[in-house]
């Protein structure tokens, strides 16, 4: 392998930034990002099933067989989404309420499988570890970002906190007299701000 | 051949490890999911149910133990006397267990109201059971002395409409519930008066 650890990181943060770049993974992304809060809470629980499972994988990746790979990949993948979404439950109720059945979905994310089979099969623990990472922290940016511009269109505002810490709190951010745009934050809003986002991202060409 | 036994034993351990992992993790979230559950899904609906209760009836609540099943009883009282006890119990519905809280007042042996808490049902058809008052409604002031059906199965409780499953859950549980009021209404009398002061 050529490519050094620091550029498996990288690479998740922008090249292959995962729902913009590969628009994969969409349907988290267009179901929780009503707002920046649901969009960080998540991203990082995808990004801890995606760095768990990555690492399995690929200290398994030579007792697996081969026919039965995919089988192994779900056992392990789901193990750790309902480990997410246990602690979830304890720990972070208004998030797992919230978020509802797509904490479950994070199974059949195909970002999940799709690192696990093309990545962590193939490489050693430590880059499994960095592509995880990266993948997993560019695709909560993305949520985080695509929940960002929803939130601020459809309520004018922006407020909330990550798992009861960092509060952050912009209130008329385009001034009292802004009508919100509640067509945002609905569903159809979804698929709007996401394809102007894809959009400037097209714009700003990839090296 | 060989390889037909290495995928078997794989998978067996594979499966065993997790199986096992995720019990753990259960047994360590299961306390502080109830502690939860308790703040942000039963806490508001029981207060809901006992509305105008003079006490705070998550507070007065005590443990009474069936065989080998523990149930948490909440009591209500109105105007400084005990009258209301809510019991919990669980219905099968068509897409899990159905949470359901139900009142029962004790001097006029009639339903306070139900309340489904917990549930995983088919938004906007079996979820209507929570979201949907109307359904619950139907249940205040009902005497307790037969069990409740639906009116499909000759009872006088109108089911929620493309959700029959649902609705025979929550009669089930709050039968289920009565059952257990009628099996331990002497102690539940007793402790219910010492739960409040």
């Amino acid at each position: 392998m050529a490519k050094s650890i620091a550029q498996e990181f990288t690479k998740g943060l922008w090249k292959e930034i995962a729902p913009f770049r590969l628009v994969l993974g969409l349907c988290p992304v267009l179901g929780v990002t009503t707002s920046m809060k649901n969009g960080i809470g998540m991203g990082l629980a995808t990004t801890f099933v995606l760095l768990c499972s990555n690492i399995l994988v690929s200290l398994l990746r030579k007792v697996i067989p081969s026919k039965v790979r995919i089988a192994c990949y779900i056992i392990i993948i789901a193990s750790f989404v309902i480990v997410v979404e246990q602690m979830l439950q304890a720990y972070a109720y208004d998030i797992y309420k919230s978020l509802g059945v797509f904490i479950p979905l994070i199974v059949v994310n195909c970002i999940v499988l799709g690192r696990a089979e093309a990545f962590a099969s193939k490489n050693g623990v430590v880059p499994s570890m960095a592509d995880g990472l990266g993948i997993g922290i560019g695709f909560t940016c993305s949520l985080a970002a695509l929940g960002a511009v929803r939130e601020i269109l459809g309520t004018g505002a922006l407020q909330g906190d990550i798992f009861g810490y960092l509060p952050y709190h912009l209130s008329n951010i385009f001034g009292a007299s802004y009508e919100p745009f509640v067509f945002a934050i609905q569903a159809p809003g979804a698929f709007i701000c996401l394809g102007l986002m894809l959009c400037m991202m097209n714009l700003v060409p990839s090296k | 051949m060989g390889e037909m036994i290495k995928m078997v034993v794989v998978l067996t351990v594979l499966s065993v490890i997790s199986g096992g992992g995720l019990k753990w993790i259960e047994e360590f979230a299961k306390p502080k999911i109830e502690v939860q559950v308790l703040e942000n899904v039963k806490g508001p609906a029981i207060r809901e149910i006992l509305a105008g209760a003079s006490n705070d009836p998550v507070e007065s609540r005590f443990r009474i133990e069936d065989g080998e099943k523990e149930h948490t009883v909440f009591v209500g009282a109105f105007d400084g006397k005990a009258t209301t006890v809510v019991l919990e119990s669980e219905g099968r519905g068509y897409g899990g267990l159905i949470g359901l809280l139900v009142a029962v007042n004790v001097e006029q042996e009639q339903l306070l109201g139900i309340s489904v808490t917990t549930h995983t049902e088919t938004p906007g058809l079996g979820a209507q059971a929570k979201d949907n008052p109307a359904f619950a409604a139907q249940f205040k002031g009902k005497p307790i002395g037969q069990p409740f059906k639906i009116t499909n199965d000759g009872g006088d409780i109108n089911a929620l409409s493309g959700a029959t499953i649902t609705s025979r859950a929550v009669m089930d549980a709050t039968n289920q519930a009565l059952a257990f009021y009628d099996k331990f209404k002497p102690q539940l009398v007793e402790e219910m008066q010492r739960a409040v002061k």
